[in-house]
């Protein structure tokens, strides 16, 4: 493994955003942060900014406002990321799914590369979410994304 | 002229990103310590550093990469003049004109979250310059010189014990210097998220790697600063270095952000106050160097 690849498994810096969720997800994804899960061992940061992230974490179930939010985030994040759709809304609308306002999932909009199911997933779910992830990552090449 | 005024500079030129990564990834693990926490391998930094210089490049404008190479190329001017022992007064002014362009870059994108960090930049500028200029003028008046090769060379008791008051004033400065809380305003050295990411939050990819390195330096070099409180035997000026740094990360911990108005207080009331007291004392004392 070359030192480009070793150095993005080992330096994730994650991005979350909820898309109109219940916020359960969103307390799972900061319980991974938590000193009894502490994920920052693994590089992994909670990183405020799209410019900076490489793993966009997605909860809720996207509705027709805040798609584009989505979209815009997706675009400002820098070649090569990651989609990862968080909880069962994420990754199909959930409970949600047959409501008038709501799109029914983040691959709706964007390109998902990861779907961890679960109302909501457990952090180690979610953890174990962003190994497959990278996993993904080693196979992606350096090209700017098209989806 | 000697061949070590060019190989100490060199030297410490190429070396200082690998001290300044290590001393980074250090900082991240003892901060993971202090909060219960396992946190990332020592080496974290320079994974995030390659990570972030093989991303894809996104520049917002043209002049902002011109403002980040400036931040970069001013800091290790500073860091080369400083090495080379060369005039304390300079290497603060061009450390002045490094930290402008960190907030002009960030004033040349359309971003407002870049523009409050680039106004809070200044105010921290604004806050610690004052303390940096009247430390280098209190050196001045203690070893007769503002070149560092001198202040080096005619210590033969340390400044510390005279100087006291300085050093505490640049505890401040080097907290502010140093991005770290309770003077964490435009950015902090972690990620931590205010107004996105103050003064950062425009570069991505390769340009924040640059931030990064740029960090490195300045970190190495505020060191050195220290260290020169205790220029003789040098082992134990960078002890006294490393400890500060440690200082630095307690504090960093146990301290809340205060608000920029409290910044400037704190920094101009009793650092440059220190410093001034500490002039003062020496003036009195008949203690400065007769020219």
């Amino acid at each position: 493994m070359d030192l480009v690849t070793r150095s993005r498994l080992k330096s994730p810096w994650i991005l979350h955003f909820s898309c109109g969720g219940c916020n359960g997800c969103d307390i799972e994804i900061v319980a991974c942060l938590t000193p009894l899960y502490d994920v920052e061992r693994f590089g992994m940061l909670n990183i405020g900014n799209p410019k900076h992230a490489d793993v966009l974490m997605v909860t809720g179930p996207v509705n027709k406002r805040n798609y584009r939010v989505l979209r815009n985030l997706y675009e400002q994040t820098p070649a090569p990321s990651l989609v990862m759709a968080i909880g069962a809304c994420a990754c199909t609308g959930g409970i949600f799914r047959t409501c008038y306002n709501v799109v029914g999932g983040i691959d709706k909009i964007i390109p998902a590369d990861v779907y961890v199911p679960g109302c909501p997933p457990r952090p180690e779910a979610i953890i174990d979410g962003v190994v497959l992830a990278l996993n993904k990552l080693k196979e992606k090449s350096r090209t700017r994304k098209t989806g | 002229m000697s061949a070590w005024d060019i190989v100490v500079p060199v030297v410490a030129v190429l070396g200082a990103p690998f001290l300044g990564g290590f001393l980074r990834g250090l900082d991240r693990k003892i901060t993971a310590r202090m909060q219960g926490r396992v946190g990332p391998p020592v080496v974290q930094p320079f994974y995030d550093f390659v990570k972030l210089y093989s991303k894809e490049r996104i520049a917002t404008t043209r002049e902002s990469l011109i403002w980040v190479w400036g931040y970069l190329v001013l800091t290790v001017t500073a860091f080369a003049l400083f090495f080379a022992g060369q005039d304390l007064l300079i290497v603060v002014f061009i450390l002045a004109f490094a930290g402008a362009s960190l907030a002009l870059g960030a004033f040349s994108v359309k971003s407002p979250y870049a523009h409050f960090g680039a106004h809070r930049e200044i105010l921290q500028m604004f806050s610690y310059e004052p303390i940096l200029i009247l430390a280098a003028v209190a050196i001045f008046l203690k070893s007769g010189s503002f070149l560092v090769r001198d202040v080096v060379a005619m210590s033969q008791q340390p400044l510390l014990p005279d100087l006291p008051l300085v050093f505490l004033a640049l505890l401040i400065a080097l907290g502010i210097k140093l991005r770290k809380s309770p003077f964490d305003i435009a950015a902090s050295e972690h990620a931590h998220q205010e107004i996105v990411r103050g003064v950062y939050t425009e570069y991505s990819g390769p340009f924040l790697a640059l931030v990064e390195l740029t960090h490195w330096y300045e970190l190495v070099l505020v060191l050195g600063f220290v260290a020169l409180f205790w220029a003789k035997p040098l082992w134990l000026g960078v002890v006294i270095a490393l400890a500060v740094y440690f200082l630095e990360l307690l504090i960093d911990n146990i301290t809340a952000r205060v608000r920029w108005s409290w910044m400037v207080t704190i920094s101009w009331a009793l650092g440059a106050g220190f410093v001034l007291l500490n002039i003062l004392l020496l003036e009195f004392a008949g203690n400065t160097v007769r020219l």
